[in-house]
């Protein structure tokens, strides 16, 4: 519990660009909860005869190639794509960092095995394999949280470890060591809230890969299928309808580059 | 005759993250003339860096110059543009850096660098620039100076860098030469041979120059005009031995002060406290281990020392001899070879995880880097209220009440409670981590170096405090340092360590004076004095001994040989020298009998 309220601690004293990118987070975690509630029409209603209909007062974003609306659908749409890409990248954060830490921690021999076992799975293409996992195990939206989690754990894995072997060699770490705490309470209270801040940018810009990688795959028709919707599908559906300028294929690419663009801008504030 | 360099009430402002400008330097005037050395004194912060900077038309980033006339040979520097700021620089103004050896290009040749000004000004052709940094080694009293430039940075000791610094900033012939604390990281037995060597140089060559330093001692022996300055203001200005020995600002007799630590009175007669601890025959090394297993290189060898109860070992020696390592090894950070601990009667264990937890109750550390050994993410209420679970079982209130009593017995206010690390200045977190190390309640501190990384005056009030609670808490202490008036303040024995050896072991208050081994000698000599003419006076005594050149040190001899002015020819470069016990309990491991090694004189400033 007080390690909680330490990590906590740390967190309330980040700089001021790590917040800005927690709030922004937390504003579209908002929006994906909240969003569908708002949504006048059903996602697979067909309101109009007119399809790629362009802006307008009736279907402010106008409709798309079955005369359905889009911003209804958009709205949906984020929700699975926010909620894929924060399972997947819980699970890869959580899994990484724990193993990344412990490691620290364990023989060497361990370090060794696990550590060539994170080097060869971050060699493999990360769109190829998830091609490969999806196609064996089917499309579900388990299999994608699942397989986007074991994709990106590498990273996770060699960022907390860099992180918290800097951080074990600090001399308030041997001082710990020298009073004889045991290693838990050296990893949770000693060094972890030393690893937060650059921990939690790590998580942020793990989100952005997934995202990423979620809506490739939802493009090449892989991964979230109808009648569910995430950006990636909407995308694809609608490619046709870049030949009219529709708003159905240009608004959801746009929410796309405001989702990662945007809290990539917000955790590079954090960087200076 | 006008000054060479003049300044007139400059002002340099700093910028603040909130966009807000601070006042570094605040209306500072000085003025040296042609061939005068001028010391910048101050602690760090004081401005003196900057104010040495800002005559080479520096600032660092995030700075300005916001007022006031910088005039430098016939030069405003302070309004200068950058190309010809770019021709004035290394030309007639050139700086040599506190650390020569992170300020050397490793990649690249000595020689290569050090010429480097000249070619780049158009000063010299390459080849009278050659031989013109070949007379400029051998005036700085460096070894082999035809060839020594074919080196690379890290083939050199840090003297020797911090030398090679100096004829890189000469030669261009410069006007002015601003050094930045040349010397504070050396040790004093270096020390003493870099100032020896600027000294004849600057003279020689009538170079004018600016000495930043905060050690009086060395400013007596540099400089011809100080000025002390506080928080970016002058304090205090006039010609050195004025300044030295009748300052008026009180914050300048502060600082004389610090720097004229009292000698700690003798502990009471009578017989001496059994030893709290004892190593014996400790080796650490690393390496190859033989067949007895020990290592092949060794950084500790055959170490003896006991500490008595309630009093203080001095443990002093160069940096690289070891001090640290016996430091870790106590507190079983670092595996030993060979040798026993006995601590409080009982067997150590090597290794700090096979201690019992009382065991390391009673042993605790205060380290050399308060900021590294306290953890930034904790209040320093959080770190003492730890301590006092982890060992005493100590919660809430009763804990709280306990930490507040240690903050007030390290004489911090009670408002640091809440404050974290990164929020305390360098002496606050010094006293925050001896308030750590006392919260287990130890029969030992091991202090490893504890005023190394503070200002003068500050360190002086921590080894004030170490004395008192020293005293007011019976605590047996190890006390390892590089400074030997620091040594002096605290300690009521000291052992001298060279190489891994103890070479002497004899009382803090014989140290100045009577029959020592010679490397004892020449460290307490080594040591400036704030006394003008000292550093003639030394040098004049040492001239004698620098003839022949030294033999290697073989495995099994004397440590000291191959520095060692009578060092007996194949006997003390193989043989390991006998401790011979000396007047008033000293041992000193010398092959020469004590009545033929000369006393030290009686240093008048030493009192």
């Amino acid at each position: 519990m007080s390690a909680l309220r330490t990590c906590l601690a740390g967190a309330a004293r980040l700089a001021p660009g790590s917040r800005r990118a927690l709030l922004l987070l937390a504003a579209w975690f908002a929006l994906a909860a909240l969003g569908p509630l708002l949504a006048p029409h059903a996602p697979g209603e067909i309101v109009d005869r007119e399809v790629f209909a362009p802006f307008s007062v009736r279907h402010w974003l106008g409709t798309d190639y079955l005369g359905r609306d889009v911003g209804s659908r958009l709205l949906w749409s984020v929700r699975y794509t926010v909620l894929i890409s924060t399972l997947s990248t819980l699970i890869s954060c959580c899994c990484g960092f724990v193993l990344g830490i412990a490691t620290t921690a364990t023989s060497v021999w361990v370090e060794r095995v696990l550590g060539r076992l994170m080097d060869g799975l971050l060699s493999i293409p990360s769109l190829l394999f998830a091609l490969l996992v999806i196609a064996a195990a089917g499309e579900s939206i388990p299999a994608l949280v699942l397989t986007m989690g074991v994709i990106y754990m590498p990273g996770a894995y060699r960022t907390s470890r860099a992180l918290a072997l800097r951080i074990a060699r600090a001399d308030y770490v041997t001082a710990s060591l020298a009073r004889g705490e045991n290693r838990s309470f050296v990893i949770l209270r000693e060094i972890l809230p030393n690893m937060m801040g650059p921990l939690l940018s790590d998580i942020g810009l793990r989100f952005v890969y997934a995202v990423l990688l979620l809506s490739n795959l939802s493009f090449l028709g892989l991964g979230v299928q109808p009648p569910l919707v995430d950006l990636g599908s909407l995308v694809r559906e609608n490619v046709l309808g870049l030949a009219y300028g529709a708003p159905a294929v240009l608004v959801p690419t746009v929410v796309l580059a405001l989702l990662t663009v945007g809290i990539n801008l917000a955790l590079g504030g954090q960087r200076s | 005759m006008t000054a060479l360099i003049s300044v007139r009430g400059l002002h340099v402002a700093g910028r603040r993250r909130d966009g807000s400008e601070v006042g570094i330097v605040r209306d500072v005037s000085l003025e040296v003339q042609r061939g005068e050395m001028l010391a910048l004194i101050g602690e760090s912060g004081s401005g003196k860096t900057t104010i040495a900077l800002s005559l080479m038309g520096y600032v660092r980033p995030g700075c300005r110059i916001s007022g006031g006339e910088i005039e430098v040979a016939g030069y405003r520097v302070d309004q200068m543009t950058p190309d010809p700021l770019r021709n004035f620089r290394g030309k007639t103004i050139s700086y040599v850096a506190q650390n020569a050896g992170s300020a050397f290009n490793p990649a690249l040749t000595l020689h290569r660098q050090v010429i480097e000004p000249a070619l780049s000004h158009w000063v010299l052709p390459r080849r009278d620039a050659e031989r013109r940094a070949v007379d400029l080694f051998r005036a700085m009293a460096l070894p082999h100076p035809e060839t020594i430039g074919a080196r690379y940075p890290h083939q050199l000791s840090g003297g020797q860098l911090q030398r090679l610094m100096a004829a890189m900033a000469l030669i261009t012939e410069p006007e002015v030469v601003v050094f930045d604390e040349p010397t504070t990281a050396l040790d004093v037995t270096t020390q003493i041979e870099v100032l020896e060597a600027f000294r004849a140089v600057l003279a020689e060559r009538g170079i004018t120059g600016v000495y930043v330093t905060h050690d009086l001692a060395v400013v007596a022996q540099v400089a011809d005009r100080a000025v002390v300055l506080r928080n970016g203001a002058v304090c205090e200005s006039g010609p050195t031995s004025e300044v030295l020995e009748r300052p008026h600002a009180p914050y300048a007799r502060e600082l004389v002060e610090a720097s004229r630590l009292p000698v700690r009175a003798m502990a009471a007669a009578g017989p001496v406290p059994e030893p709290v601890l004892t190593l014996s025959d400790m080796v650490v090394g690393y390496g190859s281990v033989d067949a007895r297993g020990l290592p092949a290189r060794r950084i500790l060898d055959g170490i003896n020392l006991s500490v008595p109860r309630g009093r203080i070992l001095g443990i002093i020696g160069e940096s690289g001899c070891g001090k640290s390592t016996l430091v870790r090894t106590i507190a079983g950070l670092q595996a030993s070879a060979a040798g026993t601990i006995r601590f409080r009667g009982e067997d150590l264990a090597g290794a700090v995880a096979r201690r019992t937890p009382d065991q390391r109750r009673r042993l605790q550390i205060v380290a050399q880097n308060a900021d590294l050994v306290l953890n930034p993410a904790w209040t320093v209420g959080a770190i003492l209220m730890r301590v006092l679970r982890f060992f005493h079982g100590l919660r809430g209130a009763e804990a709280r009440a306990e930490a507040l009593r240690l903050l007030d017995l390290v004489r911090l206010p009670q408002s640091v409670f809440e404050r974290r690390p990164p929020e305390l200045s360098g002496g606050q977190k010094q006293r925050v981590n001896f308030a750590r190390a006392l919260a287990a309640r130890p029969d030992l501190v091991l202090c490893d170096e504890i005023t190394a990384a503070l200002d003068p005056v500050v360190a002086a009030a921590i080894l004030e405090l170490l004395a008192d609670l020293q005293a007011t808490l019976g605590l047996s202490c190890i006390f390892i340092t590089h400074d030997l008036h620091a040594l002096r303040a605290v300690c009521d024995r000291v052992a001298v360590l060279l190489g891994g050896h103890v070479v002497e072991q004899c009382d803090a208050a014989s140290l100045m004076d009577g029959v020592h081994h010679p490397y004892s000698r020449l460290l307490v000599s080594s040591v400036p004095e704030m006394r003008p003419g000292w550093l003639d006076e030394v040098t004049r005594q040492r001239q004698v001994a620098t003839d022949a050149p030294p033999p290697p040190v073989a495995a099994g001899g004397c440590p000291f040989v191959s520095r060692c002015a009578m060092r007996i020819e194949d006997i003390c470069d193989h043989v390991p020298p006998p401790v011979v016990p000396g007047a008033g309990g000293a041992r000193i491991a010398c092959h020469h009998p004590l009545a033929d090694l000369p006393p030290l004189l009686q240093a008048d400033g030493a009192a």
